[in-house]
Parts: structure tokens; sequence; C-alpha cells
């Protein structure tokens, strides 16, 4: 393995590697396909912003109430949009920025997978549909997070992400369920309906607790936040797509989605808003602490998620436009800021803030769209990110239960990432130049129009902010609220509160800018005086994990047949035997049927021959009494009727006393291994208790009605349909013949196993 | 008939279990083989002894004349002697070979695939 | 194992236990028997034959390889199953032909469930051969 060429903080992204394959200089044609997705979406903008739902479905697994159905109306467009269009730039700036690597064709496919998974995801109706597309994202987020599978650091941040992002998954799985069973529906559009059902039905708490852990660790809300800067291993198209702009947000969407039949209640405010408005705190001040650019943006993503969360939390029509439209402004910023980021990385060699500056002059194009990205992340007018900041401040300020936190939180949260935004977009480009492992040059097309694009876009809806108001932001929000709204986005709406909230915003946010240096010490010095953190207490859980598989492993698995038979024989006594006492299936009365005289004699002789093997000590006792037994049962077919059995248990009794015979010829007698008495008192004991259980089962058993009805079809037809008069053979035949045939099937399998074995001994020892 | 043979498949279950508890695997056999009749003898007392006339049509009929004994425990018995045959036969041939290449029909002696002496340390090493 | 009267007497025994086990193999449909039993019968003819006069003589009397005889009667039978398929019916489904039937009886009648009977007494003599030849050569 080339690992040596990989950069000292490798992401995999092939930098210095040129493997090139034919066929590689194709991999922007990929971007074709999310490209025409994306087109197709905008052709049902209309629809949607006329107020329109649009459902598609197809039968799936009709008996447990599960379709392939989808909704496309506000909210879900939103993100099928955002999911599509981005995945476009994404795609194409992936094919250059890992050409040369030799697995850029399982990148592009599995970065592809990852988008349907997630537009099947935010699209479905149908709640285990969307559970499936959940898992499904789980899943390509763990390829590409472990891309770079040479690094110990990517397996471990890969792994880490599956584990947690898996478990949250399961809680969502038992939630949807739990929901889906008392909303007597698993579509969504039938469970929204059932809103008043739903919170004030007995199980809606832990429905809401199980709901939240799948969305929490999803979306990386405190305390589940820390595998999402781990995350950052992936390659930075990977984390400007998965970890900022789209996954990350599948739990946003899940609370957005769930909010009409969940939302009002005191669990939904006030988890919602303190989870949120720790992770946005938290998040921010770890952000400053950074000094990789791709960790600051990972923590202000982090920050953008508990806002969101926060916002969701709110009943007012203006907390949940601020949310859509924070949510927009996000993705196009954050996604284009990871885009730069990668190619600083890509064309410089390095990314960590303190060896860059004064790249303005040598990279011009990128430097715009940064500056473009940030004004936006900062919420400078007239950027998009203005209006999102603006609505926030409204929309805190409207809520009812904690304006004060809400909105508090929100300014210090908006202050960092002020000083954030100029750290990652400020910084590196202008005032002095620094010596990077590269000399700088501008970035080719590929890597800066998706960057430029997406910043673009972010100054063109602030502009005109109608462009997007009606079509996208009005409908989700009235999907989110499940009532039709009216949003009108502006960029000026006088001298009010928040104005003034956004000046002190800006205020703050420059002094922290300022200061950083002395904040970022500070803050560094704080972090080693922390006893742990939530990723080392993930590494102990783990750790204990193994241990107790480990200790479990050598408990249970101690190697010796005898210990593992004697636990699954008393398991077998104890649970049987407790069944038939709980469900005192136990027979009242024995009926004694009338035998005659031969038959007790049979049953006697079966019954010494059984008892005779047990106490054996020597083989040709052992053999013979098992004859006496294989006979005697014969015998009883006999007299019960069964002819065909009774011949064919005589015939096997013979081979096998061959069989036994031949081996025995070269085996020692049964004294090895002799257990000692308390061994074999105890042995005894539990035998008899598991003999005891399964007679009093067979009693059971015969005690309950006979059904008859399949024999009694045999016995009709065996001879109109099958041509046959001995029953028994008309069944092994004909009537379960392919059963006959997988039977025969495992007697030459056997055959051959013993063959293998033997001639293996036999070439052996003579070659 | 029936709890008869409830009291003989408790018998023959109690003396299998206690032979295949024992260090020696050609004891173990035995028991697999007492395993396998108390199995058929179950299916058997499952289907019930109501008649004692074998499940055969007479010439020229459509169906039985008189009842008959039920014919779909036989079936399946028949099938399961079969297979246990060949069950044990392998499981025979298993234990010859296996005291070929061991020599030893003691099941606590043959720890090739679970050594006793295992180190603690490397059982628990991080994947 | 060499006794002159064992020697002596198994050919016979061995020729009229191979024709028994067929009567059972073709009676079975109507009377006991069937393809298991014949195919036990026949198996321990050849075993006794085994014991009086060797592996080697037996298995030359065979002429085939046990495990071949195994896996021809496997394919007699899934070939029998498959037959009603190719006739549009379930797999495994019995197919029947009576050939020369008139008004008073139905004829001679020939059908699949025959062929898979007869793939059964195959698996079942190739098994055991299989198995008991190969154990007691290695002993």
């Amino acid at each position: 393995m080339t690992a040596s060429v990989v950069p000292a903080d490798g992401d995999g992204s092939g930098v210095g590697r040129d493997r090139r394959r034919p066929g590689d200089g194709l991999a922007w044609l990929v971007a074709l396909l999310p490209a025409a997705l994306t087109l197709y979406f905008a052709t049902l903008l209309p629809a949607v912003a006329a107020g329109e739902s649009l459902r598609f479905a197809a039968a799936w697994v009709p008996s447990l109430g599960i379709g392939l159905t989808f909704l496309v109306d506000g909210l879900s467009l939103t993100f099928a949009l955002l999911i599509s269009g981005i995945g476009a730039f994404v795609t194409l700036y992936a094919s250059l920025y890992l050409a040369g690597n030799p697995q850029l064709g399982r990148f592009m496919l599995t970065l592809q997978l990852f988008m349907v998974a997630m537009l099947g995801l935010v699209l479905a109706d149908n709640v285990i549909t969307l559970f499936v597309f959940w898992e499904l994202t789980t899943l390509a987020s763990f390829f590409l997070v472990g891309f770079d599978h040479d690094s110990p650091k990517a397996r471990r941040a890969a792994l880490q992400a599956l584990l947690l992002t898996g478990a949250g998954g399961l809680a969502l799985l038992a939630g949807l369920i739990l929901l889906g069973s008392i909303a007597g529906s698993f579509e969504l559009t039938e469970i929204l309906t059932r809103g008043e059902l739903i919170r004030e039905h007995a199980l809606y708490l832990p429905i809401f607790i199980l709901l939240l852990l799948g969305a929490f660790t999803k979306s990386a809300q405190v305390p589940f936040h820390f595998w999402l800067p781990n995350a950052m291993a992936a390659p930075t198209p990977v984390s400007a797509y998965l970890h900022s702009a789209t996954m990350v947000k599948a739990g946003i969407y899940l609370l957005a989605r769930l909010h009409p039949a969940f939302s009002g209640t005191d669990a939904w405010i006030w988890s919602l808003t303190l989870f949120g408005a720790a992770t946005a705190l938290f998040a921010a001040v770890v952000a400053l602490r950074q000094t990789d650019l791709k960790m600051a943006l990972a923590y202000t993503t982090v920050m953008a998620l508990g806002t969101l969360t926060m916002f969701l939390g709110a009943e007012a029509t203006v907390a949940v436009a601020a949310a859509i439209t924070f949510l927009i402004v996000h993705s196009f910023y954050k996604a284009s800021l990871f885009l730069v980021v990668g190619i600083l990385d890509r064309q410089l060699g390095t990314r960590d803030v303190d060896h860059l500056g004064g790249l303005a002059r040598a990279m011009p194009i990128t430097t715009a769209a940064a500056a473009a990205a940030a004004f936006s992340m900062a919420g400078f007018p007239p950027f998009l990110g203005f209006i999102g900041k603006e609505l926030k401040y409204e929309g805190a300020l409207a809520i009812a239960s904690e304006p004060l936190l809400v909105a508090g939180a929100a300014v210090l949260a908006n202050a960092l990432m002020v000083a954030v935004a100029g750290i990652v977009a400020f910084r590196p480009f202008f005032g002095r130049a620094r010596a990077t492992p590269k000399t700088p040059s501008e970035a080719p097309l590929r890597l800066w129009i998706g960057p430029a694009v997406l910043a673009s876009l972010g100054l063109l809806f602030g502009l005109a902010p109608s462009l997007i108001a009606d079509s996208l932001v009005q409908p989700a929000v009235a999907a989110i609220l499940g009532r039709p709204e009216s949003i009108k986005l502006a960029l000026w709406h006088g001298i009010n509160l928040p104005l003034l909230l956004s000046l002190l915003t800006f205020a703050l946010g420059l002094a922290i800018y300022a200061g950083h240096g002395a904040l970022r010490r500070a803050l560094a010095t704080a972090e080693t005086r922390l006893p742990t953190n939530a990723d080392r207490a993930w590494d102990g859980l783990m750790d204990g994990i193994k241990r107790l598989a480990a200790w479990q492993t050598r408990l249970l698995q101690g190697g010796l047949l005898r210990r593992y038979l004697f636990t699954v024989f008393a398991s077998f006594a104890l649970l049987v035997g407790a069944t038939l006492l709980i469900t005192a299936a136990l027979p009242a009365a024995l009926t004694w049927p009338d035998l005659l005289f031969k038959h007790w004699v049979v049953v006697a002789l079966i019954a010494a021959g059984a008892v005779t093997t047990a106490r054996a000590r020597s083989r040709l006792v052992a053999v013979c009494a098992l004859g006496v037994v294989g006979v005697g049962i014969a015998m009883l077919f006999v007299m019960f009727g069964a002819p065909d059995v009774a011949i064919t248990q005589l015939l096997v009794e013979t081979l096998v006393v061959v069989l036994v015979a031949v081996a025995m010829l070269r085996l020692p007698g049964l004294e090895q291994g002799r257990r000692a008495a308390a061994g074999r008192h105890l042995d005894a004991l539990l035998a008899g208790s598991v003999g005891l259980v399964v007679a009093l089962l067979v009693l059971a058993v015969v005690e309950t009605p006979m059904d008859n009805r399949v024999t009694a079809y045999f016995e009709q037809t065996s001879v109109p349909e099958a041509f046959g008069r001995n029953i028994v053979n008309v069944i092994l035949v004909d009537f379960r013949a392919l059963d006959t045939f997988g039977e025969v099937a495992v007697v030459a399998v056997a055959a051959l196993g013993a063959y293998a074995l033997l001639r293996g001994t036999l070439r052996r020892r003579s070659p | 008939m029936e709890p008869v043979l409830a009291i003989l498949v408790g018998l023959l279950v109690a003396t299998s279990v206690y032979l295949m508890l024992a260090r020696n695997v050609l004891r173990f056999l035995f028991g697999l083989v007492l395993l396998s009749n108390a199995a058929n003898m179950t299916i058997f007392a499952a289907g019930r002894q109501t008649s004692t006339a074998p499940p055969l049509v007479p010439p020229g009929l459509e169906g039985p004349v008189a009842e008959v004994a039920n014919a779909l425990p036989q079936a399946l018995i028949l099938t399961a002697i079969v297979i246990g045959f060949g069950l044990l036969s392998f499981a025979l041939v298993l234990v010859f070979r296996g005291y070929q290449t061991l020599g030893t029909l003691d099941s606590d002696a043959m720890r090739t695939a679970e050594p006793l002496e295992v180190p603690s340390e490397t059982r628990s090493e991080p994947s | 194992m060499s006794s002159l009267i064992l020697g002596a007497a198994t050919r016979l025994l061995v020729a009229l236990m191979l024709l028994f086990s067929i009567y059972m193999l073709l009676r079975g449909h109507n009377e006991p028997g069937g393809g298991f039993i014949g195919g036990l019968i026949a198996s321990i003819g050849f075993v006794l034959y085994a014991i009086a006069q060797g592996t080697e003589t037996a298995r030359r009397a065979l002429r085939l390889e046990p495990a071949t005889i195994a896996m021809a009667g496997l394919g007699i039978a899934l070939f029998s199953g498959l037959v009603a398929a190719l006739a549009g019916a379930e797999p495994f489904t019995g197919q029947w032909w009576f050939i020369g039937g008139d008004a008073e009886s139905k004829g001679l009648p020939l059908s699949t469930v025959l062929l898979f009977d007869i793939g059964v007494y195959l698996v079942v003599v190739g098994s055991v051969l299989t198995l008991v030849f190969t154990l007691e050569e290695s002993v």
C-alpha cells in the first residue's frame, strides 16, 4: 500500500497520486444524474408552490402495510432540491478532486447511492420506507467516511458514525413501529392528520423519546455530537455533502416532518429548545478552538444543527420560517465553504489556518466564492444569511415559552458564527502571505464552479428573496405546521428589535474575531483540564463492551462439549417445564388404555434396553441393548398399523449394528474418560428432569384435540388422484415428494461427507 | 396407548441425555441413537393410535373402508429413520476419524479448536 | 473373513435379496414396500457380500462406484420431479401414462412416481454402500 504519498493529515484525497485509469476523465459525466434530478424536481415547483402535494405509490409489502409511497410537498421538495442540486456540484467537484485515486469509481458509485437514499428518505411517505432509506444513508456514510481505509483514524471514525447512528436508527425503527400501531397507519399523510390522538396517547412519551434518539444521533445533537467532527476523516466533498448540507439534516427533517403530529407538548418544546440551545452554544465555543479549517467548519455545522432543532421546538410561524430559511442558507454557504477548504487543501497542501494567508491575489475566484459564502454565514446584508438571521431573531422573540433563552442563544451563536466566518474565509485570503507546502495557484473550473455558484445563490436569493419565499419556504412552513401559511421574506424590515440584535451580533462577533487568538489559547488550556470528553467516553464504552464479550465468551464457551450440552439441556428443562406449569397445559387425569399383555412386554423390553444401554460398561452390551430398543420399537410399529415403518426400522437397525461393529474393531472401550461418581449423579438428575419434562410435554400434546384434515385428504385422494393403495408410500413419492427429495439428498451428502473424512486419511497415509 | 408412549419417550430421552453428557464420545453416539428413536416415537404418539389397521386401500376401492392408522406421521417417521441413519453413520465416522487423529475418545481431551491454556490477553484483543 | 459355507451361501442369498429388493420397490405403491425399503434390502445384500467376500469383490460385483450410484439416483429423482414442471404442473407432481388401456383395464401404468422411487432406491443403496465400504476399508 502506498500510504506514504497520502498527505500528512490525509483525507484520502489522492493528492500526489496519479494513477489515472482510462475512463476517469469521464467521471464528471456522473454529475449528469443529480443535475437531471434537480431539473425534474424543479418542474414540480409550480404545483407545490400552489399548495398541492403530490403522491406516488407502489405496493411493496402490502401484508404489513408497507408501501413504496412517496410524497412531494413543500418540505420534501426543499430537501430534494438541496440534495440533488448540491449533489450535482459535489459530484462534479469530486470527479477532479479525487482524480487519480484508484478507487474513484467506487467513490462515485457510493456517492450516488447516498444521494438516492437521501432523496428516498425525504420523499418517503411510508415511515418504514423512510427508515430503510435512513439506514441506507447511514451505510453510505460508513463507506464514504471510511473511504481512506488505510488510515486507522478514518476506519475508527467510520465505525463510530455507523454504530452511533445505527443505534439511533434502531430506536427510530422502534418508535416508528409504535407510532404506526397507535396511529393505525404507516403512511405519514395519515399519521399527520391524527396529531390529537397521538399527543394524548399513553405511549406518546416513549415514542417521542425513541424518535428523538434517532433524530439527535443523526443530526449530531449534544451528547451525540462527537461523531460528526470525527467524520471529517472523509474526503472533503463528502464532508461538504453528507456532513454539512444533507445527511446530518435528516434528523432535522424528521423533526420537521413530525411537527404537526408531535409538537406543542411540553416534552417537545423543552427537549428541542434545551438540547438545541446546548448544542448550538457548545459547538460554537469549540469551533473557535480549532485551527484546522475543516474541524472549525464541522463544529459550526453542529452549531447550525442545534439552532435548527431549537427553532423547530417552537410553534410560532415565524420561528419555523426562520428554521427553513436558515436551513437553505446554511446548506448553500456551508457546502461552498467546505469545497473551498478542499481547494485550499489540494492546491496548497495544508488547511491549517495558522499557515494560510494572503491568497486573494493568487486565487481570486476561490477568494470571491469564500467571501460570498462567509458573508452569508456571518449574516451581512444583502446576503440570504442576513434574512435568515433577522428571521431567527424575530422568531426567537416570538417564542412564547422562553424568548430570552432562545434569543440569547441565537445572538451568541451568531456572534461566534461571525467570528468563525472571519477565521475561515478572511484570514486565509487576506493579510500577510505565508509559506505553504505548495505554491498558491487558482483552482481549475471544476473545483471552483460549485462553491462559486452556491455562494452566488446566497447573494441572489438575498437580493430577490421572493424567488424562494413563495415556491419553497412558504409551502415548507405550511407542511411543517400542517396549515396554510403566508410567508414574506424581505431584506429590510425597518428599524426594530431584530435589527438592533443584528448590530449587537456584528459588534460581538468582530470583538471575538479580534481577540480570538487569546480566546483559542484559553480554550485549549481549558480543554486539557477536562477530565474526559464524549469521544473518549465512547472509547471507554467500546472497550467495556469488548471486555464484557470476552468475559462472557470465557464463561459460556469454555470449550467442553459436555458443559455446552449441560447448559442446553438444563435450559430446555427449565424453559419448557416452566412454560408447561405457567400455561397449565398439563393433563388433569390420565386415561389409561387397556393394553394387551404383548404390548406391555414390548414396552418393558424397550425400557429395559434403554436403561441397560445407559448403564453398560461394555460396548458389546451397549450395542446389544440398543438393538433391543430398536427391534422393540419396530414391534410397536407393527402392532399399531405401521408395517412400512417397522420394516425400515428393522433394516436400519441391522445396518447400524454392522457399522458400529466395524468401527469398534479399531476403537477402545467405553472406560475412557469415565465420569466421577458425583458428576454421574448430577448428570442423572438432569437427564431425569429432561425426560420428565419431555414425557409431560408429549402427554400435553396428545391431550389436545386431533386435527385430522391432512390425513383425511390423503386417504381420500390416494387412489383416485395418485393411483396408489399404500397411502404412506404415496405420501412419500407423490404428495410430499419434494420433502423426500430433500431427505434423500441429506442422506447422500452425509455419505459423501463420511467418504471425504475417511478417504482423506487413506491418501495421506499412502501417497 | 398414548400415555404409555409418552412415558416411554420420557424414559428414552432421559437415558439418551445421560449418555450424551458423558465424556466418552462413543456413549454420546449411543445417546444419539436413543434420541432419534425417542423423536420418532414422539411423532408417532402425536399422530394418535386410533386403529391398528395399516393405512392401505383394499384393491378396487377408492379409499380405506374402515378406520386405518394415521399415514402422515408414518411417512414422516420413515424418512426420519433413514436420515437418522445418515446422521449416525456420519457421526460414527467422525468419531472414528477423530480417534485416528487425536488418539482419544474423551471429549474433554479434544481441544484442538479451543485449547485450554488461552492467555486472556490475546482473547480481548481489539479488532 | 473367509468361510466356505458363508461364501457359497451368500452368492445365492445376495441374488435373492437383490431380486426381493426390486420386488419391494415395485410393489411399494400398493403394498408395504417402496424405494427406501427396497434400497435398504439391496444394501444389506451387498454388505453381506462384502463381509463374506471382502469389499474388493463386492465393489467389483457392483461395477460402479457407490457414490456414483447415489448421485445418479439423486439426479433421477430430480429429473422425475422436473418432468411435471415441463408438463406444466407443479414440480414433483406425479405424472401418469397408461399404455395400451381399454375398457377392461387401465393398461400398463408408467409414472414419474415410479421413477422417483427408483431414484430414492439408488440414493439409499449408493449412500449406505459408500458408508460401509469406506469405513470397512479404512479399519
